[in-house]
């Protein structure tokens, strides 16, 4: 009779454990994202700087996220950044002039993708390159040529 | 002459600290390997899941739950001034369930079931019921410190995850409830941040080992008590202060490993 009491609040005790584990695996470290299900499709651009841009960076189209990025690799043959990211196929007529430029929440905040469509009529399929691309605003590059034009035409 | 003395006590010091370091090695190395017991084998485990793990959640829930509301104040309270609050959320759970969750659960793990531990063996030293099992021909190594040591691993992992979540829970109290910090963005940016396999699974991989290694200390202390009741105490307290000691260097050296270089 005891013992059963026992096993009971074991059994409790390492239901509420694996109940934690679960939630912090699904509800802490988002493994549920939805980006990461089948209706999905992969894009990849290149870019001359990558600063700050991490995985999971969230990819927009008019500051609504539509993806998100998957891996961010370096092209030997050209040295430069190569991002490779998860569509929502309800997005999926991107057109082919697409320009994906990296951006920062606020001052301090995150860099994520923004896509802008242009208005060519083919679209990007999965698999597609973005071609035209703009590289992460570099706060210090910035500051220097401000410093470097003031010197030149005081 | 004193010279001479001092040298040999220094040396005779070294020799003992050898000997039951090789001593605990044994205790553990004895209790691991062997064949598994299937007929006592999970009775007792079950019963020192009990003891250990089941009588410390309370202590665990109640410090998770004020540790979370802290850490909500203060980090509230250092990214207001970058106007980022926001953060909040990412903050909190990084610190939790990377270091914080198993550390304090270990800690506290230690000073609950880690003292219990070494009393309850040395007591029965002293009462000499470890000599009376051998007398009868069971392996008191096998019967007492495999399932307390095989309880610590399995139990500090889960008791850290619920702490946790106690935590997280009294940090979305604060932070979301009293000081404002938007649901959504507290909970997505937490989401952006954190991976399951760098930071939830090796901070189970840290627990785990703390559980070991505790375990593994007060089991040791309680098998070499002195066995009076001083001899009790102490060991007891030397329990508490050695596994401490050893949760806080051996989550230095795992943080080193799993976190140090990117």
């Amino acid at each position: 009779m005891q013992s059963r009491a026992i096993e009971l609040a074991v059994g409790l005790f390492i239901l509420a454990g694996i109940l934690a584990l679960a939630f912090l695996a699904i509800q802490v470290s988002g493994i549920n994202r939805e980006f990461d299900s089948k209706s999905t499709y992969q894009l990849y651009a290149e870019f001359n700087n990558v600063a700050g841009l991490t995985r999971k960076a969230k990819v927009t189209v008019a500051g609504v996220q539509v993806g998100l990025v998957t891996a961010i690799t370096i092209n030997p043959e050209s040295m430069r950044a190569r991002v490779d990211m998860v569509i929502s196929s309800e997005v999926k007529d991107l057109s082919e002039d697409t320009i994906a430029a990296i951006q920062t929440a606020g001052i301090l905040g995150e860099k994520y993708i923004a896509l802008s469509p242009g208005g060519a009529l083919e679209t990007l399929s999965d698999g597609d390159r973005v071609h035209d691309t703009q590289s992460a605003l570099i706060l210090e590059e910035l500051v220097g040529k401000i410093l470097t034009s003031r010197a030149t035409n005081p | 002459m004193t010279i001479l003395d001092q040298i040999a006590k220094l040396g005779q010091g070294g020799l003992v600290v050898v000997g039951n370091l090789g001593r605990a090695g044994m205790i553990v190395a004895l209790a691991l390997l062997g064949p598994p017991d299937f007929r006592h084998g999970p009775a007792l485990l079950i019963r020192q899941l009990y003891s250990v793990g089941v009588f410390s959640l309370l202590i665990i829930a109640v410090s998770g739950l004020f540790v979370g509301m802290v850490l909500a104040l203060q980090g509230y309270n250092l990214l207001i001034r970058f106007d980022a609050v926001e953060a909040l959320g990412q903050a909190v759970s990084v610190t939790l369930v990377r270091e914080l969750g198993p550390v304090i659960s270990a800690l506290l793990f230690a000073g609950r079931a880690g003292s219990a531990l070494t009393a309850e063996i040395g007591l029965m030293k002293a009462t000499e019921q470890l000599a009376a099992m051998e007398v009868i021909g069971v392996d008191p190594i096998r019967r007492v410190v495999r399932p307390r040591l095989w309880a610590g691993i399995i139990a500090m992992p889960l008791l850290a995850q619920i702490f946790n979540v106690v935590a997280l829970w009294g940090a979305v109290i604060i932070g979301v409830g009293w000081l404002g910090v938007g649901a959504d963005a507290f909970w997505t940016n937490m989401q952006d941040y954190l991976e399951f396999r760098r930071d939830i699974f090796n901070g189970v991989i840290k627990a785990a080992v703390f559980g070991g290694v505790i375990t593994w200390i007060a089991v040791f202390q309680g098998y070499n008590t002195v066995p009076t009741s001083e001899g009790i105490s102490r060991a007891t307290t030397r329990t508490v202060v050695y596994s401490s000691l050893a949760v806080l260097g051996m989550d230095f050296l795992l943080t080193a490993v799993m976190f140090g270089v990117n």
